[in-house]
């Protein structure tokens, strides 16, 4: 069990209450014993060492802190960590297994969708919950989809471009520049 | 950022959430905790208890009830609202400002009535309520009783809740006629705040309209009941004059500070070009329609 803070704090008084809270965490159960007033973005950044989920604003503003709580996009910096008790979690370490990255990973990798990458985990998240119930999304589905975060790097353009990428990845079509590229490769016309 | 300290607990009953604020001085509800853990955190809102209402069952509904009433419960979030398309059929004002409340990861988790709780002047849920002539479902020890949204706002993050009493639900009474109307809000960026929106709600009959509200929001101290604008439009047929009229008397019932998002003069102007395009487009549908 990850007590948290525990290097920081001392044990905590006999009278602050703690609370254990057990959260299926990309797949894997996990339990913590806990303040209440523990966000949940600290609980999986410094309780759970997944530091993929970044805290930018920490005022709701960014998104740069978005998991995926059974299936729902939420900025993890607004939710305590005791509000995802028996609850399943998604962070940007749930999305590649052991030898494979996520079409919406290739997708970014591909188009050129980050820069500095601080953004990235949580665009990410939020373009799987719309992947997740629309595998057909106009341009402007997901540029609705992603207005809940912020980028102050790539201008947006190939974050749209990634995820339409991975959507069409998805569905089993050859994303419109692969077969560009194939095209222009030596032989490509032959 | 973190809160200071607090007790936490997450009843499964209205009747134990309502046991445990009463026995609490300084008790609050957390529902979608969009509002409120932002403001926590910011040490604004320091409570010594959270009642967390999330786990009580059955109250993520919204559903238009065979008396004509449509009812949305405690729990039901903004995407929830965003999606339905019995909201769509039933409550065009409502669908109309869905989309535009916040921002979709917001959306989420935030819930049509805290909002309405939240009473922020720039809320989008309390001005179309008002435009709706709706209500909140209070319950507290005592049981339930009924208050039309626009006397539940009493001011800026204020609500006539008692200190034990939990909204249960929001309600938009039955519609004289057929209910259209729209909602259209300036803002700097999408899912900002408004700079200034309004809430037209219409109930028509044989092209008259049989009953009229509307709600501005961003532009006084808190949300604002234009009745004098949208009595200009009961018993007209929507035609030029009461519409301007309307228009008049809406951007003179605001009362707007000039501010970062725009000047007070911007802001009213605002309120009368929405008024008069709000029920334009309603016009044009209904021409499509026919
Ligand atoms: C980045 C951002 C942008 C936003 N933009 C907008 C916007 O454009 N328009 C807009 O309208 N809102 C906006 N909001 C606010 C958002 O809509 C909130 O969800 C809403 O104001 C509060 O609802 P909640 O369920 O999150 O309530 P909470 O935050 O849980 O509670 C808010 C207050 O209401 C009380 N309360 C909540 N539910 C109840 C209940 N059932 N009974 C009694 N008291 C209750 C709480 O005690 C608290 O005082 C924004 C928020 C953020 C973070
Ligand atoms: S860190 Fe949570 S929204 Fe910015
Ligand atoms: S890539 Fe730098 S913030 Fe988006």
């Amino acid at each position: 069990m990850t007590s948290l803070f525990e290097e920081l704090q001392p044990a905590a008084a006999a009278e602050v209450q703690t609370t254990r809270v057990d959260i299926k965490i990309n797949g894997e159960y996990k339990a913590a014993q806990i303040e209440p007033r523990l966000l949940l973005a600290h609980l999986i950044r410094n309780g759970f060492r997944l530091t993929g989920t970044h805290t930018g604003c920490d005022t709701t503003n960014c998104g740069a802190c978005t998991v995926l709580m059974d299936g729902a996009p939420v900025k993890s910096c607004t939710v305590f960590a005791v509000q995802a008790n028996g609850h399943e979690v998604t962070t940007v370490e749930g999305l590649a297994t052991a030898s494979e990255l996520h079409p919406i990973q290739e997708g970014f990798k591909d188009e050129h969708g980050l820069q500095c990458g601080f953004c990235t985990p949580g665009m990410m998240l939020s373009a799987k919950a719309l992947l997740d119930e629309n595998l057909n999304p106009t341009e402007d589905e997901v540029r609705w989809a992603l207005s809940g975060n912020l980028c102050r790097c790539t201008g947006y353009q190939n974050i749209v471009k990634a995820v339409l990428w991975a959507a069409a990845k998805m569905r089993g079509d050859v994303p419109a520049d692969e077969a560009a590229t194939a095209d222009d490769s030596p032989g490509g016309e032959a | 950022m973190f809160p200071s300290r607090f007790r936490y607990e997450a009843p499964t009953s209205i009747e134990e959430a309502i046991a445990l604020l009463g026995a609490n001085e300084d008790a609050k509800v957390l529902a979608g905790g969009q509002s409120l853990i932002p403001m926590m955190k910011l040490r604004f809102a320091n409570p010594a208890l959270l009642v967390d209402i999330n786990n009580i069952p059955d109250m993520g509904y919204h559903r238009a009830d065979a008396d004509g009433s449509f009812r949305i419960g405690a729990l039901c979030r903004h995407a929830d609202l965003e999606k339905s398309t019995i909201l769509r059929e039933h409550q065009p004002l409502l669908a109309a400002a869905a989309p535009l409340v916040a921002d979709p990861i917001v959306r989420t988790r935030g819930t049509f009535v805290g909002s309405v709780c939240h009473a922020d002047p720039q809320g989008d849920w309390a001005a179309c309520m008002v435009a709706l002539g709706g209500s909140v479902i209070a319950q507290g020890p005592n049981g339930k009783r009924a208050v039309e949204v626009k006397d539940f706002v009493s001011g800026p993050f204020t609500t006539v809740l008692a200190r034990d009493e939990i909204a249960i639900e929001g309600v938009v009474p039955k519609a004289q006629g057929t209910r259209t109307g729209g909602y259209l809000k300036l803002e700097r960026r999408v899912g900002d705040f408004a700079t200034a929106a309004v809430a037209v709600s219409l109930d028509m009959s044989g092209g008259v309209v049989k009953n009229a509200g509307i709600g501005l929001v961003g532009v006084g101290s808190q949300t604002i009941n234009a009745s004098e604008a949208a009595a200009a439009l009961i018993g007209s047929s929507l035609d030029d004059e009461a519409v301007d009229r309307a228009a008049e008397l809406a951007a003179e019932a605001s009362n707007p500070r000039g501010d970062h998002r725009g000047s007070a003069d911007y802001k009213r102007h605002i309120v009368s070009t929405f008024v008069t395009r709000i029920i334009a487009n309603v016009q044009r549908s209904e021409m499509q329609v026919a």
